[in-house]
């Protein structure tokens, strides 16, 4: 069995670049030995490896690659080498060959194919070498004292592997899965400034995302890098794997949460979810994510204390990284197409886990469809965020009343059919409920219920001139004009999950986004995919 | 100021795509034939196409007037409505209010 080895060429270390370069195959067999001086199994390598060139170094070519380029010569120096070193300090020979333990000993033919090879130390492989090389080069071999080696030592881990280099290496091999443009930031520039002045973050300082932090983050998942996920509104851009890993190193976010961020871009990205709109519209849309499934713990999300709050970097970054892809590669910038009158803090992020384990209900994802065991994500277009304050209340009907109370300002009261509105309802409201054994749909009900006005107090007055235009109603009889109409078109609009502290009795309330039911942007839920 | 020893590089976050400078298509001298009056669904938008209209029908009386309505204003109007004003009208004004 015969592998060709890759070709390279190295100069001596401490050589000019390019100055004698060594180049394989040479045309001679050869025997090749990665070595770097902190390791002591490189030592104890180091006088056989003399040997070879001594006993062979008519008949084959003998090189050492030293992967800590002149820190090495320390080895020349200390075991009397003539073996020439090659300076591989870039590292990228040894990438190339994938070694992973040094030394690692190839011999390889005169046209570089390999036809022996071992790792870190082995009297028993050394001995094989040199009878081998004896018999094919006609040679006495001498006599070598072997008792003097160990039987065994594990070789050190090579320098290629170490974290940041690896990366990095694979960032530049032929091979790398990176194809985006590259910008070289001067070394008089201050990187956080200069990806400010860009225009790439939201305004606070990013994670400036090299090559290696991109190689890593794409470690998150099996998805290749160049695969197109969607196209993003409004520049109507396509969006690979690779640029939506890039924004997610700038968000902070860990490998792991890669896949959570492809499928919100995903989600947001589909005709109905209708990203142009919720992205450009004065009104200060953007997308919530609400992450149900095992996913949650997997990755370490908070949806417990302060569940809609910092300090869980889960969260916190996955909601940034789809914003910035939004704004990076959507081109949804704030005084261009994004022309919101107010804006919203929701807009630097807003994603949360529902706290499955402790609701008494059905979580959203399996309510929407999906298995309990499936990871999945469901984004809300949003407008704002409010808190329920209800302290007194003992009864399930009590609780949902002030929750439906509060939601009748959304908008504005006098706006009723309304569209979708998220409420993360708190362990303590929802114990309460629960106490009751009241279902998500009598909840439901009851927000309907109270919350219903004739009407007639919905018209349009010269006080208050939001509201149904009175002249739609003239003439309208008495039946019409004190008929109820609860706050939302359909009770499919109320999305409930359970999530934030233990202690309080503090629901939130996320504000829907438009007041025309079903053509903005409908709320959509997506399988979470590694 | 915090400089760095040795270059920095990143990799480029956005589409990477130069933005395109799109011309006006060339402005008529006169108005005939049809003219299309597309009220894209803001709230008032039709007050303004209402006082558009009336204008056109007072200073322009040879020319018909059509009028067309997008479901909503936060999505480009579908591909069949846009085909339709294509087919049926010879000039075109969107209406934008709030």
């Amino acid at each position: 069995m015969t592998k060709a080895l890759p070709t390279f060429s190295l100069p001596p270390v401490g050589a000019e670049r390019e100055q004698n370069a060594y180049s394989f195959p040479s045309g001679k067999q050869t025997l090749i030995c990665f070595v770097k001086e902190d390791c002591p199994t490189t030592r104890t390598s180091m006088p056989l490896l003399q040997q070879a060139q001594d006993i062979f170094g008519q008949n084959i070519d003998v090189v050492a690659l030293a992967q800590n380029g002149e820190d090495d010569l320390v080895l020349v120096q200390e075991y009397g080498l003539t073996v020439p070193f090659l300076d591989d300090s870039t590292l990228n020979t040894s990438y190339a060959y994938e070694i992973d333990t040094v030394p690692s000993v190839f011999l390889a033919t005169e046209d570089g194919n390999v036809t022996q090879q071992f790792i870190g130390f082995g009297r028993d492989d050394w001995k094989d070498l040199f009878q081998s090389l004896a018999n094919q080069h006609d040679v006495t071999l001498p006599e070598i004292d072997w008792s003097s080696f160990p039987e065994l030592l594990p070789g050190c881990g090579s320098k290629s592997m170490e974290p940041g280099i690896f990366e990095r290496l694979k960032a530049e091999s032929e091979g790398s899965p990176l194809r985006g443009r590259r910008v070289e930031i001067g070394v008089n520039d201050d990187i956080h400034e200069f990806l400010y002045e860009q225009g790439l973050t939201d305004g606070l300082p990013v994670i400036p995302p090299t090559p290696e932090r991109v190689i890593r983050m794409l470690e998150g998942t099996t998805r290749n890098a160049q695969e197109v996920v969607a196209i993003v509104p409004p520049n109507l851009a396509p969006v690979t794997v690779e640029k939506i890993a890039v924004n997610s190193v700038m968000a902070g976010c860990r490998p792991e949460y890669l896949p959570v961020v492809i499928t919100a871009v995903e989600a947001v990205c589909t005709d109905q979810f209708g990203m142009h709109g919720v992205g450009a519209t004065t009104m200060g849309a953007t997308p919530v994510i609400v992450v149900n499934g095992p996913i949650r713990h997997e990755i370490g999300m908070n949806m417990g204390l302060q569940a809609l709050g910092p300090g869980n970097r889960a969260n916190a970054a996955i909601g940034r990284a789809l914003k910035l892809v939004l704004r990076n590669v959507g081109g949804q910038i704030p005084g261009e197409t994004e022309r919101t009158t107010m804006g919203s803090p929701l807009k630097f992020t807003m994603c949360f886990a529902e706290w499955e384990e402790i609701s008494p209900w059905e979580p959203l994802h399996v309510e929407r469809g999906f298995d309990e065991n499936d990871s999945v994500l469901t984004v809300f277009a949003m407008t704002g965020l409010g808190q329920v304050i209800d302290q007194t209340s003992r009864t399930a009907r009590s609780v949902v009343g002030s929750v439906g109370l509060k939601a009748e300002g959304l908008h504005h009261p006098k706006y009723h059919d309304y569209p979708d509105a998220l409420f993360a309802l708190c362990p303590e409201h929802v114990a309460t409920i629960a106490r009751d054994g009241w279902s998500k749909d009598q909840v439901r009900d009851r927000i309907q219920e109270i919350t219903s006005r004739p009407v007639k107090e919905l018209l349009s007055t010269e006080d208050v001139t939001v509201g149904i235009d009175p002249k739609l109603l003239e003439g309208a009889p008495d039946e019409e004009l004190n008929r109820l109409v609860p706050k939302f078109a359909s009770k499919s609009n109320i999305h409930i999950v359970v999530a934030g502290s233990q202690a309080g009795k503090f629901s939130a309330i996320f504000e829907g986004f438009s007041n025309r039911i079903g053509l903005d942007s409908t709320v959509t839920s997506k399988k979470i995919e590694k | 100021m915090v400089a760095t020893s040795n270059p920095v590089v990143i990799i480029d976050p956005t589409d990477e795509r130069e933005p395109i400078k799109r011309s006006l298509a060339k402005r008529p001298e006169h108005i005939s034939g049809t003219l299309g009056l597309l009220d894209i669904s803001k709230p008032r938008g039709d007050k303004f196409i209402d006082r558009l209209e009336q204008l056109i029908n007072e200073q322009m009386p040879a020319v018909t007037v059509k009028r067309y309505m997008k479901p909503t204003v936060s999505k480009p109007a579908p591909h069949d409505l846009r085909q339709q004003i294509m087919n049926e009208c010879n000039f075109v004004i969107e209406a934008v209010a709030d």
